[in-house]
């Protein structure tokens, strides 16, 4: 029995002496092309099975590798004190960036930035840098309801050639929508698709149901199917998991995705998908460490910058898709189209003329910004916010739960 | 042939096995499965398994800071995992571990967002221990009463609870959400801070402090008390319980109200002291590994510390991997998974011994040797 105990000790001293002799020099390999050595440290909620988190990790690898900086990726890290302790953990490994990519993590965040003085703490989505007063905090979005107009056009170009070839008449031109949740950032995104299908089919309807998470596929699937059996013609959705794209295969009916293509999974179904380019963004701000200058609180990117992209198109594409989507672009590029232009949709049968919005978080969401100008709604606009505050219940799209 | 009938191998219950030979039986099972786990890392991915266990302790120690994180989330795993142990103790199969701690978070953080300006910090902390230690009582008292009036099923009616636990949760996230429609309620009081628990010196010790404490109450309670006693009595045999004069009905339901009450505390801890949020998963499953962390421990308190630590340290290091590796977070399930494997597997080992048929030719004859 001695023997065998004196085995087990030997081999776990081994395997523990291996250990820590091998735990050093394994990451020396950094450089960077300009200015202060920076390394850059990456939070994502889940992995990369989320059309989501992998569009940031293809971003953050793309972005540093270019650059030539040393980079971490932590996934899965919930919306919760995980987020402040992965974002010290990396603060602590000699991080000079850190990143977030999700809604939940600012919070968290903000803690670690008040701890790190130092870092500077970027966070996508979020809504509190204008207001917090953090040096080393900021915020980034880009203008993705650009993206979404334009899939909207493709998505109208479709419903066009059902209505010609017979297959639905004019009141029959219904979209469904699988949203997330009721929050703006959801409420902008939907509007501006739908916006975008109504330039070129002018009786399109849209129904929205929510599913009350960013990532579950059998609710979203189940969203999916149950606005095909209501009628809906046309699926999109601003959820991350591929429940809808998927949902839309087996029963025929065309999608327009987001986030990236899902022409592989969908190819008879696939129409377009919009998606933010994060790598502009972080080769900005990890920039601006590297020189050592102030990065922006708010940042937004545009499609005109390259942040926000449109896939190529799938081949259910209507004939003059390209065309139309290419036309539309160069116009909302030049500034004589602007996707919000309260001409566009009417309120219960009114314009806008004015509209407060909640651009200040508080408890009590008050609204507190003048958000019409000239003619639209200065969604994301300078001087505001870089995350939407578009949260407008528009004539044409009827809601059909609203519990989240 | 005397041969032909008797099976290849019998399993017979043993219960000679001395101490020292059980833990070495432990210790070599923890040894074969990193084994297996360094060919599998191998054969799958091609990296050096040594330097896979390298990050996985430096995942739960590579810093002060990820020390103090692993400490502190062992410590919330064992709050839970001796919350459930006297209840287990007494074969009442208390799976509402995980309802427990979610609704005692929820009760410390409806104190924090609703009290926040009316009471003074210290009394709002006193009504936030208060509110969830009582609520996470009552979510074990329910389902003990029911056992103990009607005989209930305990294992149905826990986990059912859970499931109302979780659905309040996700009802009051709504409820307080900001901003309205995110489906988040993020820190509650970030610039205030009233309803957060103080810190000790960092603000990883007190959950550690804590479960300290209930280590050594809950040691004391089950071996040198009269109320452990019952337990145990109670565990082993109803009826002799009955003979004996124990009321039975009493026990149950006294026993599980201090499960659930521990169980409040966790989740108290989580929200107060840690996360300053609710969520529904804010207990992470923890409430259903803390029946593993309790079992592996046989019941014992203090091996509790042991077996809760395997787990976190396993947890935490499986994600440095995921993250130094670039490897999906499932490829540390596996390795966490084999592990488990081989340590509850071993337990085999060790209450049973295996017979193997004695034959002088083979242990499997051919075809041709029985037609003889």
């Amino acid at each position: 029995m001695k023997k065998i105990l004196g085995l087990v000790l030997s081999m776990i001293m081994l395997v523990s002496l291996c250990a820590c002799g091998s735990g050093n020099g394994s990451d020396e390999n950094n450089g960077s092309a300009e200015g202060k050595t920076v390394k850059a440290g990456f939070i994502c909620l889940h992995d990369e099975n989320s059309t989501y988190d992998l569009n940031f990790i293809n971003a953050a690898k793309e972005a540093c590798d270019e650059m030539g900086i040393e980079y971490v990726i932590k996934t899965n890290i919930p919306e919760g004190q995980e987020c402040y302790e992965a974002a010290c953990e990396l603060a602590d490994a000699g991080c000079d960036y850190i990143f977030a990519d999700s809604f939940g993590h600012e919070d968290y965040m903000i803690e670690a930035a008040k701890e790190y003085t130092d870092v500077q703490f970027c966070h996508a989505t979020g809504t509190k840098a204008h207001t917090e007063g953090i040096e080393n905090f900021h915020n980034a979005f880009a203008a993705i309801y650009e993206g979404r107009y334009l899939a909207g056009v493709a998505a109208g170009l479709k419903l066009n050639e059902m209505m010609s070839a017979g297959t639905i008449t004019s009141d029959q031109a219904k979209i469904g929508y699988i949203g997330a949740y009721t929050y703006a950032e959801v409420i902008s995104g939907y509007t501006s698709f739908f916006l975008g299908a109504r330039s070129v089919c002018p009786t399109a309807t849209m129904e929205v149901t929510f599913t009350g998470s960013w990532y579950d596929e059998t609710a979203e699937k189940e969203g999916a199917n149950k606005l095909i059996s209501d009628g809906c013609v046309l699926i999109s959705q601003h959820a991350d998991s591929m429940g809808a794209p998927t949902a839309c295969e087996t029963a025929g009916v065309p999608n327009v995705s987001y986030n990236g293509s899902t022409v592989e999974a969908c190819p008879n179904t696939f129409l377009v998908s919009s998606r933010i380019n994060w790598v502009p963004y972080f080769k900005y701000s990890i920039g601006c460490v590297q020189k050592g200058e102030a990065i922006a609180t708010d940042w937004v990117g545009t499609i005109e910058t390259g942040s926000v992209e449109l896939s190529d198109l799938g081949t259910a594409c209507a004939p003059g898709t390209r065309e139309a989507i290419d036309a539309a672009k160069a116009k909302i590029n030049s500034g004589d189209l602007h996707v919000f232009d309260v001409s566009s949709f009417t309120v219960e049968g009114e314009n806008l003329t004015t509209y407060m919005a909640d651009v200040d978080t508080d408890e009590a969401y008050e609204a507190d910004h003048e958000v019409i100008k000239d003619g639209y709604f200065n969604e994301s606009g300078d001087g505001l916010r870089s995350a939407p505050y578009f949260d407008i219940q528009i004539d044409g799209i009827s809601l059909l739960d609203v519990a989240y | 042939m005397n041969s032909k009938n008797e099976p290849l191998f019998n399993i017979v219950r043993r219960d000679d096995m001395n101490r020292r030979k059980a833990w070495c039986i432990r210790g070599l099972a923890i040894v074969i499965a990193l084994l297996l786990c360094a060919v599998i890392t191998m054969v799958v991915t091609g990296d050096n398994p040594i330097s896979v266990y390298a990050s996985m302790i430096n995942g739960a120690f590579g810093s002060a800071r990820k020390s103090w994180v692993t400490f502190q989330n062992l410590a919330i795993l064992l709050i839970i995992s001796l919350a459930l142990t006297p209840a287990f103790r007494m074969r009442f199969w208390n799976c509402g571990g995980e309802g427990q701690v979610l609704i005692g978070g929820l009760a410390a953080a409806a104190c924090m967002i609703n009290l926040n300006d009316k009471l003074p910090n210290w009394l709002l902390i006193i009504v936030m221990t208060l509110a969830s230690i009582s609520v996470g009582a009552l979510w074990a008292f329910i389902p003990a009463i029911c056992k103990a009036k009607w005989n209930t099923n305990e294992t149905l009616s826990t986990l059912m609870m859970n499931y109302i636990a979780t659905q309040l949760v996700a009802y009051y996230v709504v409820c307080w959400e900001s901003p309205k429609g995110s489906g988040k309620i993020g820190i509650i009081n970030q610039n205030s801070n009233i309803g957060w628990f103080p810190e000790l010196g960092n603000k990883y010790l007190l959950s550690i402090v804590i479960a300290i404490v209930i280590t050594v109450f809950l040691y004391l309670y089950i071996y040198y008390s009269k109320h452990g006693y019952e337990i145990c009595v109670v565990g082993e045999s109803e009826n002799t319980a009955r003979y004996v004069g124990i009321n039975v009905e009493k026990v149950i339901v006294r026993t599980m109200i201090l499960s659930g009450a521990l169980c409040g505390v966790a989740g108290l801890l989580l929200v107060a002291g840690i996360n300053h949020t609710i969520t529904t998963t804010i207990a992470g499953g923890q409430g259903f590994t803390a029946i593993m962390v309790s079992w592996l421990a046989k019941f014992n308190p203090l091996t509790m510390i042991f077996t809760s630590f395997l787990i976190i340290f396993l947890e935490r290091g499986a994600g440095e991997i995921a993250t130094v590796f670039g490897l999906n977070q499932s490829f540390s399930d596996i390795i966490t998974g084999i592990i488990l494997f081989f340590i509850i597997g071993c337990e085999f080992f060790i209450n049973y011994r295996i017979l193997f048929r004695k034959s002088k030719k083979t242990a499997v004859p051919t075809v041709g040797k029985e037609d003889e």
